[in-house]
This record gives structure tokens, C-alpha cells and sequence, in this order.
């Protein structure tokens, strides 16, 4: 491989990128307010009344670090997936193999453009949080790179699962059947301090608790786990993914015959 | 053994001793797609590659191009080894695939604009529209792919290959399921990429289309290049007049006075049959030849019927018996 970077490349995937997802501008901005707002009204109205104040945080204000990390890995899974997994279905991804691109500047323009999207959405829940409860973000700027760094790593993990699926059934399935339950147990709508002493241990083995500490600890400035761990997890998962999606394409598994 | 193929100066693109061998999957036992191939393209030229189905042209065109990955062999191109110096070399490569492999929901001048930026080449509107208007797609550009016939999505798969410029182009199938009128058209597309000094490979199962078109034809089958030359040469080397005179009565024997090395007379007696010449012009004279002996002997016919074998004969030909053009 050479060095360099080919940013007229990198920007042309990109941009294509991008304004594929703004065909489906409706499923992309519709479905995560809908979403927040039912959680909102389920969890913080309905169940969230009952509940005490959590870590001097009220349970509604609570929610919110969780429900927009639930988002976002969902959003950003299947935004890296759908990305690079539908040209291979096509066949359309002749084209970005006979390219004088490598795997820098396909990663910069396909995550790129997953993330962005996944950034867009995670405002729109911001936003939307607002209308239900008050709260302020402790940590703006760590926030920020936080979600940025939890978009970019799933946008990733999607873009392997993209690479690997050869149907539709695998592209759907590990967000369905290990994302989403590691999500819901992993201290979304609850801390793992309430959790019975064996079972906090289980979800310390749970890498999504690590995610929503962190993000957790950027709002309120109290989480499950330290701060410091829970970047150093999330930043580990970062690289994970590049290594793999590194070496995927000097193998050319699943990409070149 | 390989068919004995002249050497080109200062070619294009040279391949040598190319291997690509499939690996089986599950019972499937590994497929041997190119055998040994070398090949080397000249400069300016539009070179035939001419196969039944699976004898591994589309292969040879993706390890050019980067769609496959070859077990052996050397590629260079622009006299540069591809190994190294992938980047540049596919960055003058443009790709017209054999299947439609594109985004259905994307406007022709999209799909057009991304493949130039994709291949490094900075935004250049004017340049996008001379493409699309030398392919009829202009008037189109706004349209969604999937709108658009089938012979035009073709059309914008050869936009998208030449949006960035490429020095080489490799057309594989250009015209297959493309009716005659758009065939013709396509013919004239490919004429006016040759005066504009790009290289074309182009694979094709249409005779017509290589005698057409190429300036060189290469034979492949079975992963192996079983000729490469001149297309006149080809003609020269393997192109048989034939030619049936109908009788106006049975003949049984052939008279010594009309006798000529090729001539054989059928069965019922009611035509003379030849088959001779080399493709330049031997065999036509041959003919005449005949059909002046005839005369001279007042040996009535009421038809003549000279026909140049096409490069299918040739074809099929070769692939019938291999070891002859092997030798
Ligand atoms: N991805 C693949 N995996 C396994 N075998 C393959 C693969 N692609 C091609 N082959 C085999 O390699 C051989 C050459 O195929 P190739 O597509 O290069 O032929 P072709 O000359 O382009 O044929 P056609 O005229 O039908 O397009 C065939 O036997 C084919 O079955
Ligand atoms: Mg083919």
C-alpha cells in the first residue's frame, strides 16, 4: 500500500454517502423523534412518576444520556451496515474496488458520512428530550466527543457487519439479538447500583455499561463506572474495529475474490 | 503449451505468466479461471478478447482492475508494476462491468459526478456534460437510474468509466442485451474513444463486434489465451473462401478439365463445392478460376454462392482443435 490520502475520493464517497441518506430523509429524522417520544412518555411519564430521583438526578432527566445512547448505537450500526452492504448486494462495489482508494479513504467517507447522520439524530433526540424534561449537560464539549467517539466506533462495528452479512437476516440480526437486549441491560433506563449485588457483577462483564457511564457521566457527573475507564473502553472498541476493517481489506475477505 | 504471441513494444499493459485459480467452496472443486496468460496490449489500440462463457475473460479484466485477486503472474500497466503502484495505475483504468451493478435511485449526473470525484479527479461540470452528451444522457441526467431502459443504463455504466478520463478503458460485454440499432451506436461511442487516444479491451461473444471493431483479437478458452494477432492476420492465417455452384445438370465425376486443388463435388451430384484460399484474397481467385473453367467447358450453373468465413468459424475452429494453434 502507498501513503497518502486521497481526499478528492474520500470527499466523493462522502458526499454520495450522505445525500443517500437524505432520500429517506423522513425515516431518518421522523423515526428517532418518534421513538424518544414514546420513551418519554412510557418511561419518564408514565413509569418515571413512581420513580425517586436517581444520584440526585431526576429519573426522567436520567433516561436521557440512555435513550440517546440506545439510538445511537442502533442508528449507527445499521447506517455503517446498510452503507457498504448494499453496493455488495448490487454489486454496485465494483466500482469502489477498482478505485485508487484504500481503506482510509473508504473509511473516512462511508463512517464519515454514518456518523454525521447518527450526530443529526442525536440532536434531534437532544431537542426532543427538552420538550419533556429540563436538563442541562454538565460537560458539553466531553459530551460531544463522546458521542462522536460512540458514532464513529458502532458506525464501524456496522461496517464490519456490513462486510461479513451475506443476507439480510445477518445484517439485522446481530443488532437484534445482541445489541439491543447488551442495550437494554446495560443501564440504559437504570443504574446497575440497583441492581442485586450478583447481578451488577453479570453487568460489569456488560460492554454497553461502560458506554452509558461514560455518556451518563458527561450530563449529571455520576456514573456506575469511572470516567477514565469508560473512554478507555469505548476508545479500545475504536480501534478494535479499525484493526479488523484493516485487515478485512488487505485480505480483501469478502471484497475481492 | 502457449500460443506464440508477438512481443509489442512499449505496451500499455503487459501481463505475464497471469494465474487465477478459484478456491471450492464446500464440494465445489477449485476453478482454475486463467492458466499461464500473458498478454500485452498496445498503445492506442482496441484489442477483441474473444471466449465462450466462462473462459475467463471478466476474470482477467478484474485482476486488472482490482475485482480479483490473482494466484500468479505479474500485471503491468503504463510501465509500472500494479502491485506497487496500484493507485496510480487505477486512477488511468476506467471499468465498464458486465453485469448492471448500480444504485438504482440515483440520477444519471450523480451516479456520473461521484465516479469522477471516487477516482481522484477534481469536480468538473463541463467535463461531465460533454460526457453525457456524447452518450445520449444529457437529456436524461435528472432521472433516476431505475427509470431509465436498459440499453441506457449500459450507456451509464461507460459515463460512470469515463467520467474520470482513464487512458485505459476495459468494456466487458459492452453490447450484450443491447438491441442492433444501440449495438451500431455503441460502435460509434467506442470509434470515437479510439480517436481520442484510449485504450480499449473489450470482451465480447459477438463475432461481428470484434471483426467490427477491434484492431487486435486475443482467443481465450478454458482460462487460456489460445491466439493473439492482427485481426487481418487472423483472417490471413485461418479465413477459408467457401463457394457453392448450383448445377443445372448432375455431374458425376469432376472432368480433369475443371479439376482445382479444393474443389469436391456433393453428393447428389448438383453442386461443386470449394474451400481454399487464406482470407486475403487467394480464395476469391481461386473462384473465379473455377467459374471460368466452367464456362470454357460449358458446364451450365444457375447460382453462385462465396461466402468468407467469419471470425466465428475461425472460432470455432480453434477451439476445436486446440493443439493445432497451440503448436
Ligand atoms: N467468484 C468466483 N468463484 C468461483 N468461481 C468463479 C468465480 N468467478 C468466476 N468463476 C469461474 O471462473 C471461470 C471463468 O469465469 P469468468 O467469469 O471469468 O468467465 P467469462 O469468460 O467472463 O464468461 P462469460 O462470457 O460468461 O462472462 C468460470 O468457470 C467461472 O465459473
Ligand atoms: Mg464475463
Amino acid at each position: 500500500m502507498r501513503a497518502g490520502f486521497n481526499a478528492v475520493s474520500a470527499w466523493a464517497i462522502y458526499k454520495r454517502e450522505v445525500s443517500r441518506a437524505w432520500r429517506t430523509v423522513f425515516g431518518t429524522i421522523i423515526s428517532p423523534v418518534l421513538t424518544t417520544c414514546l420513551y418519554f412518555i412510557v418511561f419518564g411519564a408514565a413509569i418515571g412518576s413512581r420513580m425517586n430521583d436517581i444520584g440526585g438526578v431526576n429519573y426522567g432527566a436520567f433516561i436521557v444520556p440512555g435513550l440517546l445512547l440506545l439510538t445511537l448505537l442502533s442508528e449507527s450500526t445499521s447506517n455503517g451496515s446498510f452503507g457498504i452492504y448494499m453496493p455488495r448486494f448490487t454489486g454496485a462495489i465494483y466500482e469502489l474496488l477498482s478505485a485508487p482508494v484504500s481503506v482510509a479513504e473508504t473509511l473516512v467517507g462511508f463512517v464519515g458520512a454514518a456518523v454525521t447522520k447518527s450526530l443529526i439524530i442525536a440532536a434531534i433526540i437532544l431537542v426532543t428530550a427538552t420538550l419533556f424534561v429540563d436538563y442541562t449537560i454538565a460537560h458539553p464539549i466531553l459530551a460531544f466527543v463522546y458521542i462522536v467517539l460512540v458514532a464513529s466506533s458502532f458506525s464501524l462495528f456496522g461496517f464490519i457487519l456490513g462486510l461479513w452479512a451475506d443476507g439480510f437476516e445477518k445484517l439485522q440480526m446481530v443488532p437484534l439479538l445482541v445489541l439491543t437486549p447488551l442495550t437494554f441491560l446495560g443501564g440504559t433506563f437504570y443504574s446497575i447500583d440497583m441492581l442485586a449485588e450478583q447481578w451488577r457483577t453479570v453487568a460489569l462483564f456488560n460492554p454497553i455499561v461502560y458506554l452509558v457511564s461514560g455518556l451518563r457521566w458527561t450530563f449529571f457527573e455520576q456514573s456506575d463506572v469511572t470516567i477514565g475507564v469508560a473512554f478507555a473502553a469505548t476508545a479500545g472498541f475504536l480501534a478494535l474495529c479499525i484493526g479488523i476493517i484493516t485487515w478485512i481489506f488487505r485480505t480483501g475477505w469478502r471484497l475481492r475474490d | 503449451m502457449k500460443a506464440h504471441i508477438a512481443a509489442v513494444t512499449d505496451p500499455i499493459l503487459k501481463i505475464t505468466c497471469l494465474d487465477k485459480t478459484y478456491p471450492g467452496r464446500g464440494a465445489a472443486p477449485p476453478v482454475k479461471a486463467l492458466d499461464n496468460v500473458d498478454l500485452e496490449i498496445r498503445k492506442g489500440e482496441i484489442f477483441a478478447l474473444l471466449g465462450p462463457n466462462g473462459a475467463g475473460k471478466t476474470t482477467l479484466i478484474g485482476a486488472v482492475c482490482g475485482l480479483v485477486r490473482p494466484t500468479g503472474g505479474t500485471i503491468e500497466a503504463f510501465g509500472m508494476d500494479l502491485k506497487h503502484e496500484w493507485r496510480k495505475i487505477r486512477a488511468r483504468i476506467g471499468l465498464v462491468p458486465q453485469e448492471m451493478a448500480v444504485d438504482i435511485f440515483e440520477t444519471v449526473h450523480h451516479a456520473v459526478t461521484y465516479s469522477r470525484g471516487l477516482f481522484g479527479r477534481p469536480a468538473d461540470g463541463k467535463r461531465i456534460e460533454e460526457v453525457l452528451r456524447a452518450l445520449s444522457l444529457w437529456d436524461k441526467r435528472d432521472s433516476q437510474l431505475r427509470m431509465l431502459s436498459g440499453g441506457m443504463k449500459r450507456r451509464v455504466l461507460i459515463a460512470k468509466a469515463l467520467a474520470h478520463d482513464p487512458d485505459l478503458l476495459f468494456l466487458d460485454e459492452p453490447t450484450a442485451g443491447v438491441d442492433v440499432e444501440l449495438r451500431r451506436d455503441m460502435w460509434k461511442q467506442i470509434d470515437v474513444l479510439r480517436e481520442l487516444g484510449v485504450t480499449i479491451i473489450l470482451t465480447t461473444h459477438y463475432i461481428e463486434e470484434a471483426e467490427e471493431m477491434a484492431d487486435r483479437v486475443g482467443v481465450i478458452d478454458k482460462g487460456r489465451i489460445l491466439l493473439v494477432d492482427d485481426k487481418a492476420s487472423i483472417m490471413t492465417r485461418l479465413g477459408r473462401t467457401e463457394a457453392s455452384f448450383a448445377l443445372n445438370a448432375p455431374m458425376t465425376v469432376i472432368p480433369a478439365s475443371i479439376a482445382h486443388e479444393g474443389l469436391a463435388l456433393s453428393d447428389d451430384g448438383m453442386a461443386l463445392t470449394f474451400r481454399g484460399g487464406d482470407g486475403a484474397g487467394g480464395g476469391k481467385e481461386a473462384v473465379a478460376e473455377v467459374a471460368q473453367r466452367l464456362a470454357r467447358e460449358g458446364i451450365g450453373y444457375s447460382a453462385i454462392d462465396v461466402r468468407e468465413s467469419s471470425l466465428e468459424d475461425i472460432f470455432v475452429k480453434l477451439v476445436e482443435d486446440r493443439p493445432e494453434i497451440a503448436a
